[in-house]
């Protein structure tokens, strides 16, 4: 019991101490030394986190809390920093450090052509990992919105890293600011809780659900569940930080950070902070079935809108983010039905998978010299083996083929969809099928224009060559991952063994019994999936590799559609109009008006007025002595009428 | 009353010399010629005051109104001596005694 | 009858000149009228039984005061042709203003009552005096103080007055007192011995003395060449 305690303390803090080391001192110590500290410290850390699953795993994961330290006890709130050690806590905190090793070894080989010091995003990256791992081992709500918004600042730190570029500035500060609105809802949410259960504790809560389920709170004349609105205003959180429908316009720009950057934060673990912020909370999203329908509908339509954009797009980490965003959905889908285990089962196989193919796709550009235009790549399978093998393994991942990872996740998901027999989850179940051909075919398409055909420029392509050692390990260790992650873990996660496995740690409702009831499915609806994607590897081998002229032909026959979906169903535009135009009119209303027309204009008018009555006043001043004297003569009749009168 | 101002009476006295006290007020401010014009309104004042005095003193029979006469006298031959010599050396310095230009105070 | 015809053809012609003053164009002429002013105040004066003053106002104010007002007049040598006209929009204004006043001191003046002559004793000095020894009596005895301080007055007066307008160019001709006094007769006598009838031209004329002015007298003054460097000093002005 003490062992894993200090094992999973000493992978939670190794991060930050390396963090720390290379960000403070990075400039004293220099570049190599730096790297060097947070590659040690990150591996320590992995293996510690590692053990640190395996002892639990030995010792059935009975949840228990390490205490490190008290924060908050001001008039009955209380915080404090501990470290939940349950089976939500342990893998997660397993799956980040493996993926965030990977990517710091990675960075180590794509950022060796920097001109400046690179110390800044060493230290970045153990930064990030040290946060989300505050988020995922926290035991009440403070500590978990204090790893929220530190993945937050991380992620527009790292956005951001390359500052001097306009676009990547204004990128970092979309994504930080469109979580911000999030994470306003996400407080109140936190602050209801308060006022329900007056405590902030996982365990006090959870304990005390059964006895708050009426109660009721009133907001604009009428009174809504109290647990509806908390569960509804957390997920409003969950679509900020996950990138779910209308909280989605972040992600996509997020690509001007460099491509670990994507790897680690926008595919495996960052935007899943909100998927793993519902499978902490289902103890009181199980009695929320409106948020949950709402869930549904949002994850799926996130699925479907994300895929139908990725299709279409030119730029490799683009059409990646946008893939990203639709598995995402599909997470949030699964949530919604409340097989909170099978989204999470596919949160941790689509890091793998997801983390590989951002990683491939960096090596594609390393190779390229920094170009991310699939449409000026091409033929390059030969000249990069190696990267042609993880980016098929990747794909085939993601679309779902028997016995890569994705094929459990994506298919368990699918059949609880059905399962649920509602109007919402067969609306989901088909936009997810749909979304699973679509995936296939982007998928391909991403193969087909990089790898083959001719290559747009011939120079870029004989000059590309294969990534360094460096690079090359993580994308083998990856594979291996999206190879076979989904055989060895489905039992644990979503099988027979998934009460022990998880043992409390993901609470379902006594009358939720997807996770039995998705099982039995019928066969062709089991088999729909996977018909969907090889439909979809077969269209895309039709467009881009059979007829390369076609898909020139329907968008230009299709070409308002086409330019809809290119431009991201406008939604760039649209919150441009409703949101960002208003805003900058006020700023620039209370600019002018209020700062310069008032608070400076009043000091200024003030002075002015003084000055100019002064000068009216000096006029008085004549100089001339008649004038005076007529003055005294006057002053003299005025002071003897009020003698005489007065 | 004395005998000498009996038959005329205190009255035509004081309006007299409230009439040489206003032209001489009015000398002062309404003249734009030159200064020494200030001056000699100044002891047209002082004029109408002595006459005041002396009335009333005859009026009374007391003779301090005409001490006080005296003493105005002085005062004013003095004040006239110091204003002429400021009046020369300031026609040295200006060149011109134009009240007009004495605007040296002007804010 | 008498009196009161006398005292209006004083008065009448008093505040005549006294407008004219202000109102002549010629700066002599005011001051002209300004002492025909003061004649008939003296007239005015007398009428009242005041002799002494009306022949002070005469010596001190017509002889001193008029007199150096024509001085300064005539010194400053103001060229009355080019003088501007003096009454201006301020007329009107200060016509009424100068009413107003007017108007004030007689109801002021008429209004007035005598204090009870148990409460003060006028000053009446002794009985069967002239005016003038009653004023002396007065003056030398109850207003001794005010009389000497009017003296330090005019002291004051007289030396502003020097200290203002004394422009020391050492154009003036000035001595060396202990140079004067030791002067001793071998310096400037010489006995020579004439005979009778013969002329002094024929002597060899009339001597001078050895020593010329300029050493005996002050430096930079008139006599010692002064004069010179005080046309030089004003060239340079």
């Amino acid at each position: 019991m003490q062992t894993d305690l200090h094992l999973f303390a000493a992978a939670i803090f190794l991060p930050l101490a390396g963090a720390g080391i290379a960000g403070l001192g990075g400039r004293l110590i220099g570049d190599s030394l730096a790297k060097l500290v947070t590659l040690v410290c990150m591996a320590v850390a992995t293996v510690c986190g590692i053990l640190a699953l395996c002892h639990g795993w030995s010792s059935g994961f009975a949840p228990h809390a390490l205490l490190v330290s008290d924060w908050i006890n001001a008039g009955g709130f209380e915080a404090r920093w501990m470290l939940r050690f349950d089976t939500l806590s342990v893998t997660m905190t397993a799956m980040v450090l493996s993926v965030s090793l990977l990517v710091h070894c990675y960075s180590l080989g794509y950022m060796s052509h920097e001109t400046m010091p690179v110390y800044r995003f060493f230290a970045y990256l153990s930064l990030f990992t040290f946060a989300m791992l505050m988020l995922v081992s926290s035991n009440d709500l403070v500590q978990l919105f204090f790893g929220w918004e530190g993945v937050g600042l991380a992620s527009y730190l790292l956005i951001g890293y390359w500052y001097d570029r306009p676009a990547a500035t204004a990128a970092a500060i979309k994504a930080f600011v469109v979580n911000r609105v999030a994470d306003l809802f996400f407080l109140v949410g936190i602050g209801l809780i308060y006022v329900l259960f007056h405590t902030v504790q996982y365990d006090a809560i959870f304990a005390s659900i059964p006895h708050v389920l009426g109660s009721d709170y009133t907001v604009l004349g009428t009174s809504v569940s109290l647990v509806e609105l908390i569960s509804l205003l957390l997920f409003i959180g969950a679509m900020g930080k996950s990138a779910q429908l209308f909280l989605h316009t972040w992600l996509p720009d997020a690509m001007e950070g460099p491509t670990p950057v994507s790897a680690l934060i926008h595919a495996a673990t960052m935007v899943t902070a909100g998927v793993f912020l519902m499978a902490r909370v289902s103890p009181l999203l199980e009695f929320a079935p409106v948020t949950r329908n709402f869930i549904i509908f949002i994850g799926a339509t996130t699925c479907f809108f994300a895929a139908t954009v990725g299709m279409v797009q030119p730029d490799i980490k683009r059409t990646i983010a946008y893939s990203t965003c639709s598995q995402l959905g599909y997470m949030f889908a699964a949530v919604g039905v409340g097989a909170y285990q099978a989204s999470v089962f596919h949160l941790t196989t689509h890091a793998f998978f997801k983390a590989l193919l951002f990683l491939g796709a960096g090596s594609v550009i390393h190779a390229m010299h920094d170009e991310q235009n699939m449409f000026r790549m091409g033929g390059l399978w030969k000249k990069l083996p190696l990267t042609y093998g993880a980016m098929w393994v990747g794909s085939l991942a993601l679309a779902g083929v028997f016995p890569f990872a994705g094929y459990w996740s994506k298919d368990a998901i699918l059949n609880a969809l059905w399962a649920t027999q509602t109007g919402m989850s067969h609306y989901a179940w088909v936009l997810g099928t749909v979304t699973a051909f679509i995936t296939a075919f982007y998928s391909w398409r991403l193969l087909l224009l990089v790898f083959h055909g001719s290559p747009a420029n011939v120079a870029a392509r004989d000059a590309a060559h294969e990534s360094p050692l460096s690079m090359s390990l993580p994308l083998v260790v990856l594979s291996l991952g999206a190879v076979i992650a989904g055989i060895i873990l489905a039992p644990f996660y979503i099988g027979e063994g998934q009460v022990l496995f998880w043992h409390g740690a993901i609470f379902n409702a006594p009358d939720n019994r997807i996770m039995e009831n998705f099982e039995h499915v019928p066969s062709i609806i089991g088999l729909m999936p996977s018909l969907a994607g090889l439909a979809g590897i077969a269209v895309a081998y039709v467009f881009y590799s059979m007829a390369p002229r076609l898909p020139a032909q329907m968008a230009s026959a299709f070409r308002p559609l086409y330019v809809f979906l290119l431009n991201k169903w406008y939604f760039d535009e649209l919150y441009g109009f409703i949101f960002v135009r208003p805003y900058k009119a006020i700023a620039r209303a209370l600019w002018k008006n209020g700062e310069e027309g008032a608070v400076e204009g009043l000091p200024r008018d003030l002075v002015r007025l003084t000055s100019q009555s002064a000068a009216q006043a000096v006029r008085m001043q004549t100089g001339s002595i008649a004038i005076y004297a007529f003055t005294m003569l006057a002053g003299l009749v005025v002071l003897l009428t009020v003698a005489l009168c007065g | 009353m004395t005998s000498a101002i009996a038959p005329i009476g205190l009255m035509p006295y004081l309006v007299v010399s409230a009439a040489m006290l206003v032209l001489g007020v009015f000398g002062i401010f309404l003249n734009r010629k030159n200064v020494i014009i200030i001056l000699m309104s100044m002891e047209l004042i002082l004029l109408a005051a002595n006459l005041n005095f002396v009335a009333f003193s005859s009026a009374h029979g007391d003779l301090s109104g005409q001490v006080m006469v005296l003493f105005v006298l002085t005062i004013a031959a003095a004040e006239a001596a110091i204003g002429l010599a400021i009046v020369t050396v300031y026609f040295r310095n200006r060149g011109s005694i134009q009240v007009e230009d004495a605007t040296m105070m002007k804010g | 009858m008498i009196p009161q015809l006398v005292f209006y053809v004083f008065a009448t012609v008093l505040l005549v000149s006294a407008v004219m003053v202000i109102s002549a164009r010629n700066p002599v002429h005011s001051v002209l009228f300004l002492i025909l002013a003061f004649f008939n105040a003296a007239g005015l004066f007398l009428v009242a039984g005041a002799e002494f003053l009306a022949m002070l106002l005469v010596i001190v104010y017509v002889g001193a005061v008029a007199v150096l007002f024509l001085f300064v007049v005539m010194m400053l040598d103001i060229d009355f042709t080019k003088m501007r006209e003096g009454l201006q929009h301020y007329a009107p204004l200060g016509a009424c203003v100068g009413g107003v006043l007017f108007f004030e001191l007689i109801m002021a003046f008429s209004d007035w009552k005598m204090v009870p002559a148990s409460t003060i004793a006028p000053l009446t000095g002794a009985p069967g005096l002239t005016n003038t020894a009653a004023l002396g009596t007065l003056i030398y005895t109850h207003y001794v103080l005010l009389f000497q301080a009017c003296g330090l007055v005019l002291l004051v007066a007289m030396v502003g007055a020097i200290v203002l307008t004394l422009r020391d160019t050492g154009m003036g001709r000035r001595q060396i007192i202990d140079r004067q006094h030791a002067r001793t007769p071998a310096d400037t006598l010489e006995l020579v011995d004439a005979p009778l009838g013969a002329s002094v031209s024929a002597q060899g004329g009339f001597l001078r003395p050895h020593q010329s002015y300029h050493e005996t007298s002050v430096p930079g003054s008139y006599a010692s060449g002064g004069m010179i460097e005080a046309e030089k000093r004003e060239e340079e002005v």
